[in-house]
Parts: C-alpha cells; structure tokens; sequence
C-alpha cells in the first residue's frame, strides 16, 4: 500500500532521507513543504559560494527533474500552519488539509540574533540561506561589514568578503576564536592568518548596541565605546533548532524536537531529522551526524531494524590558506594530558589529549595532512602506549607499511585544492587531464598547477598517476646521490624554508643516508649553502672538489695549471714580463693563451703553487678562478677604443662586469663577453650571458653555451645605459645562484624555468634592484683573492706533512 | 715487528681531509676522517695514477680527484663497479700525533 508522507522542510538531512527512501524503491507518495522558495542545496556550501568558488547551480542537490522523477509533490515557499495530529492531517498556510501516513519534521533551525538594539535595523542579517549569501556578495572593495561572532560560519562569512576585497571587521566575545574547536594557540594561529588576509580581529569585544541611520545600520558600537563603522552587519552566533511548529502539535520539545534512536518523536508517525532535532540531550549543526540521522528515518520508515548513533565530530574550516582540524574534546580536565609539537616558523600547530592512552581529542593548525588518521585514532580508541613517544608526527613515523601516498590523492575531493599558488582544486586537474592534459607540461599549461612555486609537482603527477591509471608514466626523481632520496630542488626548498645553514644541518634536517655524504653530494650543499646564507654559512674547502681547494686546475699527471686573470683580456708589458719571470722561475713547462683572452701556465707542481701566486700577486694580478664553478672570464672586443664600427665601449663594459662579478660563485661556470657591435668579435652570443653594443645601447642575452653543446643566447632585455647593464646582470648572475641546480648552465636552467619567468624577474625594477643587492651582499664576502689568502696564510698545507726521504737518508 | 715513528699532529691535517708524506719510495696519502680516524694508503689510484690525497674524503673512503674512483681507507679496495686495490699501511694516532709504522714503509721501498 502507498505510504502518503509529508516532509516539511527541504535541508540537507530531509533531502537526504528522501533519497534513501527511493534508491531503496519504497511505495511512497511524497509532499515536500519548504518556507525557503527553492528545493534542496548543500547549505554547506554557501561559503564556497560566497567566496566566489562555486555559484548556487553547482551546490543544488536536487532539481527540478530530480523532484519531477520521483512524483514528489514540491510546495516551496509555503509554510504549513497546523498539524493535526489525531486526524493525521497537515494544514498547509493556504488551507489545504492534507493527510499522512508519516510526516517528517525537517523544520531546520534558525540563526539566533542578539537582541541588542537596533537588531532590528535593515542591514542586519544572519548567514543562512541564499538570501543573506547573495546580500554579503553584494558588497565590494568600497564597503565595510562586520561579523559578529568568531566561530567557524563567521569567520568563513568574513574569509569569503574578504576574498572580494570587502574591509571586514570580525567581533568575537570570547578571548581567542572559535573556542569551541580549537584551544587558544592554534585560536592564535588562525587570528594570524586572518589579520594576513586583511581581516581585522577583535576579541574579548562586547557589542552595546548597533547603530542605524533611516532605519538602515551604520555602525557597531561596543562597550568600549569604540564605534565599528558597517554597510552590513552580520551576527553569526549560533543557531536554534526550529520547534515552534513542532511545539505547537504537541510533541514532546526541550532544546529541540525530542527523538529516539529511530528518529520517530513522541508521536509513532512523526519522525524529525536535521538541526530541529534533540536526541539524547545533544543538538546538531555538522553535516555528518544529519546524514546518519536521515539514514536511519528513512530505514525506520521501510521497516527496517536501524538507530542513529552519535559519533565523534571532527571539524574542518572552509578558509582557503587557513588549514584547521579539530575533533574530539580538549578541555583540560584531571587524568589528561598532552602532547603537543609546534612549530611557529611553519605555523604548524598540533596536539593531542590523552586520556589513559587513548587520544579523546584533537586540534591542528597549519598541517593537517593527517588528520584522518588522528581522527581515526580518536573515534576507534586506539590505545596508543605503544606509540606513544612517535604518535605526534602522524602515520609517516608509526613504523608497519608506508601509507600508500597514491591512494590518499585517490581519495581527495574534487574540490581539494592541489596548487596553493593558482588555487587549483584536484577536479580542476582532472577535468583537465580528461581533456587530454596527458602530462606534467600539458596541466601545467592547461590549468596552471604547479607553474608558480612548483612545490605541488608531486601532488599533480599523483592526480595525473590517479587518473590515468597504467597509462601514465611517473618520471622518475632523480636524487643527489646514493645519499639521499631527495632531488637537488628538494634539498634547496629545505635549505631555504628550514634555514639550514650548516651541511650538518641539512644531513640531519633532511635524513641523509650517509655519515658526511659523498663527493657528488658535498660541493652542492656547499655552493647552495654559501650561495644562500652568504653571511651566515662558513665555505668549506673539504667538500670542494681539488681545483676549488687548492684553486688551480689539476692536470692529468698531478701537476696544475695557473691562469691569473686578465680583465677584460687587457693586459701590460709589466704583467707580461712577470708571467714570463714566473714561468721560468718555476720551469712551467707550457704556456698557453686561452679561449678567453688569458695565459695559462701549464704543469706547476702542487708544492710550488704558494710561491708561483705570491710572485703573481707582487705584479698586481689575482686569481683567474679559470677553476671553479664561478665567474670565468669576460670576453671583449676592442669596441670604439680602436675599431671603426665599434658602437660602444665593450672593453671598458667588459672590464667593468669582470671587476664587479670576479669571486663569485655560480652553480656552474660563467662565462660572459662583450662586443662592440653586432659583427660580435667577442663571440658574446654563445656566452652564458652575452652583451651585444648596438647605436641605441645595449642587447643582454642569456643561456649562450659553446661546450658540449653549443648554444646561441636569447635575448633577455635591451638597455641604454653601461650602469644598468652591469645592475642587469648582476641581477641575472643572482637569479641563477639562488635557482639553478648545482651543475646546470644557464642554458639548462633557463629549459626548465622558461625564459618568460627570468624575462618577468629582471624586467621588474624592483625585482632587479633586490637581486642585485643580495648579489653585492655577497660580494662583500666572496670577493677575494684566494691566492694572496693561501700564499700568505695556508702554503703549509700545500707541502708534504712530512719527510721521510731526509730522516731514511740518516 | 713494529716500528711507529711520529709523523705530525693530527690537527695539521684538516677532518675529511689529506695530507702526503713523502719517502724515497714516492708519497703515502695520510687521510683523517670527520671522526678522526686515520688512515695512510699510497698516493696513488689504481686506475691512472691520481693523487688520492686531494681527492674528497667521506665516510671511510676517498674519490680520487681524476676520475672519481671510490677507495675504501680501511682496505684500499675500489668501491662500486670498477676494481682494483690500493696498498694500505698501519696508522694510528696517539696523544694527538700520528704515527705511521716504518717497517712498513721501509719495506714498501725495497720492494
């Protein structure tokens, strides 16, 4: 026999009974009241929505054809006036009576609004339903708004105009926000990113009265005195379950509508689902309760054996940047204790009450990456004595199988955000990837995730290995080295986001696999060290390999070569001489002009460097660095010194560049030149960074190579004067110390970042003049002469530490 | 028997570094590791002839400066994938000072 059943009210737990109710088939015969003039749509969502994430078509659970489908008979924006419940009939506000075999009872609840003065004024409205959302998205950058009330639908009405660039005040009674959830250091931590998303937080803030101009609000004015000037005013302190109507038909009501663990009240056809509803003294405002509550009506409704249970809640804030969690109960109280692990430099906040090893509550800040698991930990009781002293960083440190990283991403929602710095959500990638973004490089283009910082890379191949399945190849990471698992760009992050500034440091930080690592991996931690904490990080010559310790090139036979520099390639018959003197007195055996306009003194012995430097230096010359992984050489033509098309003058620009970059180091070796004019004597447009002179000034171009591959430069940026080339590429050297990988060229660097990102940096001015600056701030330690420091203080170490040929001899 | 003779003090060879004693025989390769372990092996790799003293020292092994072989300190023996075997001698250090043993040394010269 067809059941004749009447809901009032469509909220999310009467619209999901209903769906239990037809997926199981049931003979029923469905009218559905709504006061609200529209069906069901995910409350919950009204944040996204505010916040422009999402818009109303796409948080609508059932449309008119879903209605339609099921014969249910829609009666929206109609209140029901009486029931009847001896005649099982329900009146509705037109006067139609209707009866039922079962009426459900979703009649919600409502926002509870402060009767302080002026509450009544228009421009005063609570966070419900669509009407208050479309009201707050009306407000733009020229209004004001404040929020009272600093719980977790607040403070997502203050986030989402925010979002809009709305100036939002947010009124809190209590001392620290959302008490209810979260303890006062992680209160703490999320009032610090509002106030970073321009929020202005006010707690332990009492409001006196609001106050209105022809009958619209204007101001909040709190006990204090202070006045809060307002456009809009919303109170989101709580809500009440709705029981008027309830009360009214005479079923039993306390805080809400009284139900047993059937969901029926206390007459047997009438069950309530949703906020309305009390059970076992406990009211509802989650989501996840609701839906358990609509399960079980609908199964009571069937016939079927089923009792609503209450659960553990947990608690996630819908405020994209403010990653919260909190589940369970963490007042302090006797027999519990914490554990908590806080580190403020990340932001990242955690802890957890225990109470006679078993963790009854939960709150996270900043990471919650894990929460599932705490949660899980909390709602099954696990005991945890056995892991008691590791349990606090998460399931990646509890021993047994690795948690399956891929299944994690498989289980994300689509509306996971995966990118932080484009705000890309998982369904965004996946969509794309459907579309035919196969690879890394296609989602990048296509949706922009992981283009910006590239920290998410990981996470997009993940969603790309999720949705494709077999299809998708995961490109390997390459390691350092046998020492780590991490790749050189993880290291980096580490080194900069950590601050790691001793290689000890970074073996700890960064779980190296071996006691002091090996020869590939040392000379990279030391340059990115150096290169990164110029100040702070002390080189160290023991992780360099033996050109860059003892600063000369070691020759096949032991022996090295000796080239001291030649600015610009200009040199004098006094230096000459002095070359010539050396490389007799030290029988250099040959001596070789170089590719980059210099002389080599090839085959000195490895005792004799001290001296052959010590000469050097008496005639004014320093090192070459033609060694290291540093700036080489700067290549000139004679430009309009001598030439007659020269346009510039490019040995004097060359000289210049030498003389600000010499003593730095690079990941790689750096290579520059200078011609005079486009015919480009100085071959500048296979260097690693090239200048071109032209009539109008100066074409700069980057990623020049002539090695074992041979490379044209791309243009980087035309100038017009000498001074803001050398800033220029200053700047460009900087760049690439703190970003390229430790080995790679210019060239290779510039394949992964892209020219455009590099164009987009040393184009903006300011950009250009900070690198610049950290560019010279490092000069200020690094450029030096090594040779005159080791011929003066370190040729000890250059001889023997012993001899026994003498002592053999006796 | 054995005959230790004073060489230097450990402190004039930086940790994970080398310094090269020199013999009528050619020179021995002093390394102390980052846990002042010390160890002498000839100067020279078995691949083609690099001066192991300037190599990079971690852990217990060298990289020989020329072509990157791995040679374990304690056993003078190639690592990874190439083969070969440097000769080892006895070092120890005592009171801060490194001794080398030279009946060892000596008998590397004759023969």
């Amino acid at each position: 026999m067809t059941q004749n059943i009447i809901v009032i009210g469509a909220g999310m737990a009467s619209g999901r009974a209903l769906e239990h109710l037809f997926d199981a088939g049931a003979d029923v015969n469905v009218t559905l009241f709504n006061a609200e003039p529209r069906g069901n749509y995910n409350r919950i969502m009204l944040s996204p929505v505010l916040a422009g994430d999402k818009t109303y078509e796409e948080i609508v659970t059932h449309d008119a054809d879903w209605y339609e489908a099921n014969g249910v008979t829609c009666r929206f924006g109609e209140r029901v006036a009486s029931v009847d419940r001896t005649a099982k009939t329900v009146t509705a506000e037109n006067g139609d009576v209707l009866p039922y075999d079962k009426l459900i009872f979703g009649t919600g609840s409502n926002p509870f609004m402060i009767p302080l003065p002026g509450h009544d004024l228009d421009g005063v409205i609570a966070y419900r339903d669509l009407e208050d959302t479309e009201l707050m998205m009306s407000m733009g950058p020229q209004n004001k708004v404040v929020v009272i009330g600093g719980g977790l639908l607040g403070l997502e009405a203050a986030a989402g105009m925010a979002a809009r660039g709305v100036d939002v005040t947010v009124v809190h009674i209590m001392g620290h926000l959302m008490e209810r959830q979260l303890d006062e250091a992680a209160g703490y931590l999320l009032r610090k990113a509002l106030v970073d998303k321009g929020i202005t937080v006010l707690c332990q803030a009492n409001s006196k009265e609001i106050l209105g101009e022809d009958g619209k609000v204007k101001a909040l004015l709190l006990d204090d005195g202070t006045e809060l000037p307002c456009d809009l005013l919303v109170m989101a302190v709580g809500i009440r379950p709705n029981v008027a109507l309830a009360q009214e038909a005479g079923l039993a009501v306390g805080k809400g509508i009284h139900v047993d663990d059937q969901m029926v009240t206390s007459d047997e056809n009438i069950l309530a689902v949703g906020e309305c509803v009390e059970h076992n003294g406990a009211i509802f405002g989650l989501v996840a309760p609701l839906y358990d509550q609509a399960k079980v009506a609908a199964q009571t409704i069937l016939g079927d054996e089923a009792a609503f249970v209450q659960k553990e809640l947990s608690t996630k804030l819908k405020v994209t940047g403010c990653d919260l969690f909190s589940a369970g109960d963490f007042a302090d109280a006797e027999g519990r204790e914490d554990i908590v692990f806080r580190d403020p430099g990340r932001g990242v906040y955690r802890r957890l009450v225990i109470e006679d090893n078993v963790v009854v509550g939960t709150v996270m800040y900043g990471d919650t990456a894990d929460s599932n698991w705490f949660f899980g930990l909390i709602r099954d009781k696990t005991d945890i004595a056995e892991m008691r002293d590791r349990v606090i960083f998460g399931p990646a440190y509890q021993g047994g199988a690795p948690v399956d990283p891929l299944a994690a991403v498989a289980a994300l929602p689509r509306d996971a955000e995966i990118c932080g710095c484009n705000g890309i959500c998982k369904g965004t990638i996946v969509d794309a990837i459907e579309g035919g973004a196969t690879d890394l490089t296609a989602v990048k283009a296509v949706t922009k995730a992981s283009a910006s910082c590239g920290t998410c890379t990981g996470l997009v191949e993940q969603v790309l290995a999720v949705t494709l399945g077999d299809d998708f190849v995961m490109p390997a990471a390459q390691s350092i080295c046998g020492c780590t698992d991490l790749t050189h760009e993880d290291v980096r992050r580490m080194i900069k986001s950590q601050e790691l500034k001793s290689m000890d440091a970074v073996w700890q930080e960064c779980g190296w696999k071996t006691r002091d690592g090996c020869h590939v991996c040392r000379p990279a931690l030391n340059y990115y060290l150096i290169a990164d904490w110029p100040l702070e990080y002390l080189d160290d010559p023991q992780s360099r390999f033996i050109n860059e310790r003892k600063h000369a090139n070691i020759q096949k036979d032991g022996t090295f070569s000796v080239v001291p520099r030649m600015w610009g390639g200009i040199t004098t018959p006094d230096e000459l001489r002095a070359i010539a003197d050396a490389a007799d007195k030290y029988d250099v055996p040959t001596v070789k002009v170089t590719g980059g306009q210099r002389i080599d003194l090839l085959g000195v012995k490895g005792e004799d460097l001290p001296a052959i430097w010590a000469d050097l230096n008496d005639a004014g010359m320093v090192s070459g660095h033609a060694y290291s992984k540093g700036l080489r050489t700067v290549k000139t033509c004679v430009g309009t010194d001598h030439c007659r098309f020269g346009t510039q003058d490019s040995t004097g620009l060359g000289i210049k560049l030498e003389k600000a970059l010499w003593g730095s180091w690079t990941p790689h070796k750096l290579k520059l030149g200078v011609s005079g004019c486009p015919r480009n004597c100085a071959e500048a447009t296979c260097k690693d960074i090239g200048v071109v002179c032209v009539d109008s000034g100066y074409q700069v171009g980057i990623g020049g190579a002539a090695g074992m591959d041979v490379k044209e430069v791309e243009r980087l940026i035309d100038v017009e004067t000498e001074e803001e080339t050398i800033i220029v590429i200053k700047a460009m050297t900087q760049l690439y110390r703190e970003n390229a990988k430790y080995l790679d060229r210019i060239y290779k660097w510039m394949n992964k970042v892209g020219l455009d990102w590099i164009r987009e940096r040393i184009a903006d001015p300011e950009e250009r003049d900070r690198l610049a600056a950290r560019f010279d701030l490092s000069q200020t330690v690094y450029q030096k002469d090594p040779w005159a420091e080791h011929a003066q203080k370190k040729a000890a170490i250059y001889r023997p530490v012993a001899n026994l040929t003498l002592e053999a001899a006796e | 028997m054995t005959d230790w003779i004073d060489i230097a003090a450990l402190d004039d060879i930086p940790q994970r570094g080398a310094r090269v004693v020199k013999t009528r025989a050619g020179c021995v390769a002093v390394f102390r590791t980052a846990a002042d372990e010390v160890f002498a092996l000839e100067n020279s790799c078995p691949h083609k002839q690099g001066p192991l003293a300037e190599g990079i020292v971690h852990g217990s092994a060298v990289t020989c400066p020329l072509h990157n072989w791995v040679i374990s300190l304690e056993t003078g023996l190639v690592q990874g994938n190439d083969e070969g075997q440097v000769a080892t001698y006895p070092a120890r250090v005592e009171g801060g000072r490194i001794l080398l043993d030279t009946t060892f040394l000596q008998a590397r010269s004759a023969a």
